[in-house]
């Protein structure tokens, strides 16, 4: 299996924050509807898209969203004022590139300030390089969001981009969907929405397809920078099999079967415990009756940031491993 | 088995929440004398079903105590063996240091919580509480040693046993919500000898610690007319004020509040007056702390009240309860079953 | 006067019954099927014109109050906050007590007996107390006892020019707006529901909404308003007198684009003033409405209250006015299937 980078270049430079995700649905199902039996769109705006087959209903979970900034205020000079969609940094964020759905491109600055670490959201704002309000409403509204601009790099073994979360984990569903050619059981890949706000589009896709199994793909941090406090993630480690985090535990007999399916198929593996964060299994493990669900996690640093970074070989590892287990008889 | 025996071997065993499948069988085994089919969801809530005798009913009545209990879990294995951890539920940080603990690793392992010698510390530290993240589990054992037997992820308890103390109290680790579980045990006896038109479903619940999550789906899945959660509440020690306490050897709490039924509630409180159970007030302005905020929130809206038992220092490995409340619990949770038929639950019901 | 009635009534989350039986003798005679749910939700339902999507308009019965949580033996009452109030407004206001609204004072220490220093800090709430003009507990424990739920004393008086002051604004303007909808709406189709609550953590919408299963819901609320002279302007919530405000985003929902747009463009079609709700704080039953079952389109309409969960919350009578010219605009919109 090679990594295709153009194919994830694409999918993390398409527009597409929480509750606006029109855009970078409509690429993922020209991707994919050549693959599957079925594709629909939910109230919600999640993408379902069923390979059919008998056995147990999977339901494979990657979100769409990505985190962003929205306007609420236009000042008399031009100037931006915003909320955060999802979980936005001010020290990161600080004098970064943003980029509306109209191509409008954007730099977040600061009021002035004695000490800098008092910096909150409330005291930056986004220049768009022009003079007045009624410029500024040319190009942008109230109610509008921008995303982070920042170009796609990558080396012999790392990609550099931001938007990692979750678009990697897009990247995986969308390989699976194309590798998988005679489902052994009932899959349902759904592309979510609105995860980075409270994990809203897994819910109510999960109510509707009610699965017997349930996988997130999603990134995880690291443990492996300079000082940074213990967590046994590191890059190139390979795929992580996630036990906990604060959305969900694991279910131990899933768990212990990805285990099991790493194991026996030599695909490096590291076992993830995130002491904060949650995925869209935390909303889909609570559906109705309940449903058994776990989680593939691609190691990232710089989570959250206008570049996250990960290695090309735990993606690919990543893969593997979903393939490899929706292979398996799932009798759990 | 009797009830103190089962009290000790569920509180004795090791149930951190999402990893409580091994008291299943206890909890079973007890049960199964007095209720007519169990269950163990996907999940994990073990949910036990006594019919009513009368068969005529629909009525369900869903009474619902956790099992997990709050524990850590191996975050990282040092270079030399030791292990670094992370919280499941809440736990107080300064409840565990010099503790001993069990790592349920492929075995069971002894280890110890370690602590900095007095002697090195400055005057200044000795103040500080110290963070989970700068404590670590000694196992004796060297990281070649640990490799295929402790791994990340491995669920980890305080090591202690179940003791009686004087009287009936006695002290344990995770009597939350270990008592509960027992309270419905005494009432599932007690109903062997009234009648109830309710089915009755007994549900060990799991992961209530970190969420109520099993509280959702085993409420969504049997959809009870009725739900009542049977936790524990704070026992009083003279450092807390009266009014947000109770006290011990009183009787149950009985939760007034949002999330509890006003009618039924009013109901229940009667039960105990008309069979002389002794009981106490519980004020919850809101969504209370147990597995009754699940309930009354699932489907089109769950009736719930709660019931809790007093017990001192909470989320310890030293809880203390007295078994005279948890008994009373039983009863009171019979008797209140008891008197609910076709007839009158509509009328209890109403707004 | 509705809103007077409804904002001097007691309905503290919890404990909303005096409320919910005014809004049922208003709505009775204008509903086709009316009933309150098992957690005491109001769901109402009127037959007209059916549409592919189901509409549903909501408004929460509750308002925030207190509790009494303990009688000492001088017969003062401890309490408890139901809901967010900010603890610093508490101090010697008024208050009504439980079901016989026995009327009671929130005392606190006299100022001649307080040093400098203090009065820079809050006080706490274990340093206040209700005093219902008794001698001991057991003539308190005749009139009020541990559980009762305790109400602002607070008038609804119209003042300056076009404003109101009442407690409770949010969110019995919301409910006075339904009411009006439901007694004067012919011929659409729509499920109108009084929740419970709300200001405890969102508790009756999911609930009524699993039960009615909309495809589209209007929430309708009294929202914050704080517009102070010499602040930032973006940091200004809502104004008095600009119109309903319409929610972007806030803690528990991110608002469907679409139909944000939408009822915009109604606005501005039938020349009715609106603002944004520009601040994301705070979060209402749409939350959990939109996630319920398959998931569902909202949208946050509100009336701007200054001091909102105070006893002295206030608002612009032309706010409330084109608030429902929206809402029914939009109720108009919806019946020719334009939504």
């Amino acid at each position: 299996m090679k990594f295709n980078g153009k194919s994830l270049k694409n999918l993390v430079s398409i527009y597409g924050p929480s509750g606006n995700e029109n855009k970078i649905r409509e690429y993922i199902e020209k991707e994919i509807k050549d693959y599957v039996d079925e594709i629909i769109v939910d109230a919600m705006g999640n993408l379902i898209a069923r390979k059919k087959g008998n056995g147990k209903k999977v339901m494979i979970a990657a979100h769409m969203d990505q985190i962003g900034l929205m306007i609420t205020h236009i000042d008399e000079n031009g100037f931006l004022r915003f909320t955060n969609i999802g979980g936005i940094s001010p020290f990161v964020s600080l004098s970064q590139k943003v980029m509306f759905e109209n191509e409008t491109v954007g730099i977040i600055s600061m009021e002035p300030m004695e000490d800098i670490s008092k910096i909150k959201l409330s005291n930056m704002f986004i220049d768009i390089g022009v003079s007045s309000k009624e410029e500024a409403e040319k190009y942008v509204n109230i109610g509008d969001v921008c995303i982070y601009k920042s170009e796609y790099e990558e080396n012999e073994n790392t990609v550099f981009t931001p938007y990692l979360d979750d678009r990697v984990g897009c990247y995986i569903a969308i390989e699976t969907i194309k590798q998988i050619e005679d489902p052994k059981h009932d899959l349902y890949f759904v592309f979510t929405v609105q995860e980075e706000v409270g994990l809203r589009g897994a819910k109510t896709a999960a109510y509707r397809i009610n699965p017997h199994i349930g996988i997130a793909l999603d990134v995880t941090g690291s443990g492996d920078t300079p000082k940074s406090k213990p967590f046994a993630v590191g890059l190139d480690k390979g795929t992580a099999i996630k036990v906990k985090d604060n959305s969900i535990l694991t279910h131990p007999k899933l768990k212990d079967l990805m285990v099991d399916i790493a194991k026996e198929n030599n695909i490096p593996y590291q076992m993830e415990v995130l002491e904060f964060g949650g995925t869209d299994s935390g909303a889909i493990h609570l559906t109705k009756e309940g449903v058994i669900t776990g989680a593939i996690s691609v190691p990232t640093r710089y989570v959250h940031s206008t570049t996250e970074m990960a290695s090309k070989n735990d993606i690919i590892n990543s893969i593997k491993l979903l393939t490899k287990l929706l292979e398996d008889n799932l009798k759990i | 088995m009797n009830t103190k025996e089962f009290l000790k071997a569920l509180s004795d065993g090791s149930t951190v929440s999402g990893y409580e499948y091994r008291i299943n069988d206890t909890i079973m085994y007890a049960f199964k004398k007095y209720t007519d089919e169990t269950i163990i969801d996907d999940l994990g809530n073990i949910i036990s079903l006594k019919k009513s005798k009368a068969n005529v009913s629909n009525m369900k009545i869903m009474l619902a105590a956790h099992m997990d209990e709050i524990g850590l879990m191996v975050k990282y294995i040092e270079d030399n063996g030791f292990i670094r951890f992370t919280n499941i539920g809440g736990i107080d940080p300064r409840t565990i240091l010099g503790q001993e603990v069990i790592v349920h690793g492929k075995k069971d392992l002894f280890g110890v919580i370690g602590s900095k010698p007095p002697h090195l510390q400055e005057a200044s530290e000795l103040n500080k509480a110290i963070k989970i993240e700068d404590m670590i589990i000694d196992l004796g054992y060297s990281k070649e040693q640990l490799e295929g037997i402790v791994d990340i992820g491995d669920v980890i308890t305080i090591r202690r046993e179940l003791k009686s103390l004087q009287d009936s109290r006695i002290v344990g680790k995770s009597l939350d919500d270990k008592a509960g579980i027992v309270a419905m045990f005494e009432c599932a006896k007690e109903l062997e000898k009234i009648n109830h038109e309710a089915d009755i479903y007994f549900v060990s619940t799991v992961q209530e610690e970190v969420g109520v999550r099993g509280a959702f789906t085993s409420t969504y899945r049997i959809n009870p007319d009725i739900g009542i959660a049977i936790d524990v509440g704070f026992g009083f020690t003279p450092e807390l004020p009266k009014y947000e306490t109770l006290d011990m050897g009183k009787g149950p709490g009985i939760t007034m509040g949002g999330n509890i039924h006003p009618g039924l509630r009013e109901h229940l409180v009667n039960i105990a007056k008309d069979y002389n159970i002794p009981f106490q007030y519980e004020i919850a302005p809101g969504p209370t702390g147990t597995d009754g905020r699940a309930m009354q929130i699932t489907r089109e809206g769950i009736p719930t009240l709660c019931l809790s038992i007093p017990l001192r220092y909470m989320h310890t490995s030293v809880e203390v309860v007295d078994m005279t409340d948890i008994k009373n619990t039983g009863k009171l949770l019979a008797f209140f079953i008891a008197s609910i038929s076709n007839e009158n639950l509509e009328g209890l019901l109403c707004y | 006067m509705l809103l007077k009635r409804l904002t001097e009534a007691s309905g503290v989350s919890g404990n909303e019954k005096e409320v919910r039986d005014i809004i049922i003798s208003e709505i009775k005679d204008f509903v086709d099927d009316l009933k309150v749910d098992k957690i005491g939700n109001i769901i109402a339902y009127k037959k007209g014109k059916s549409n592919s999507k189901k509409l549903m308009v909501t408004a929460h019965m509750d308002e925030v109050g207190l509790m009494i949580i303990d009688i000492d033996d001088m017969g003062l009452l401890k309490f408890t906050t139901v809901g967010g109030i900010d603890k610093r407004i508490l101090v010697s206001k008024p208050v009504l007590i439980g079901k016989n609204k026995i009327p009671g004072v929130i005392g606190a220490k006299p100022i001649h007996l307080q040093k400098r220093e203090e009065w820079k800090n809050a006080l706490n709430i274990e340093q206040l107390y209700i005093d219902i003009g008794v001698g001991g507990k057991s003539e308190a424990e005749k009139l009020v006892s541990i559980g009762d739920y305790v109400a602002f004393d607070s008038q609804y008086i119209e003042f300056g020019d076009n404003l109101v002051k009442a407690k409770a604004l949010d969110n019995r303007v919301g409910c006075s707006l339904l009411i009006k909808l439901i007694q004067e709406i012919e011929d659409i189709e729509f499920y109108g529901v009084f929740t419970v609550m709300e200001e405890i953590g969102l508790v009756g919408a999911g609930p009524a909404a699993y039960t009615v299963d909309p495809d589209i819901s209007i929430v309708l609320e009294g929202t914050l308003c704080y517009d102070i002279p010499k602040l930032d302007e973006h940091l200004i919530p809502t104004y008095l007198k600009k119109g309903p405000a319409i929610s972007l985003v806030d803690r528990t929902t991110l608002f469907n684009k679409d139909f944000r747009e939408k009822i915009v463009k109604i606005a501005i079609k039938n020349n009715i003033p609106y603002q944004f709700r520009k601040t994301s704080m705070g979060g209402n039953d749409s939350g959990k409405i939109h996630t319920t079952k398959e998931g569902s389109i909202t949208a946050t309409i509100s009336v701007p209250c200054r001091n909102i969960h105070s006893p002295t919350s206030v608002m612009s009578k032309e706010d409330y006015d084109n608030t429902y010219k929206l809402l029914k605009s939009i109720l108009l919109e919806y019946k020719e299937g334009e939504l």
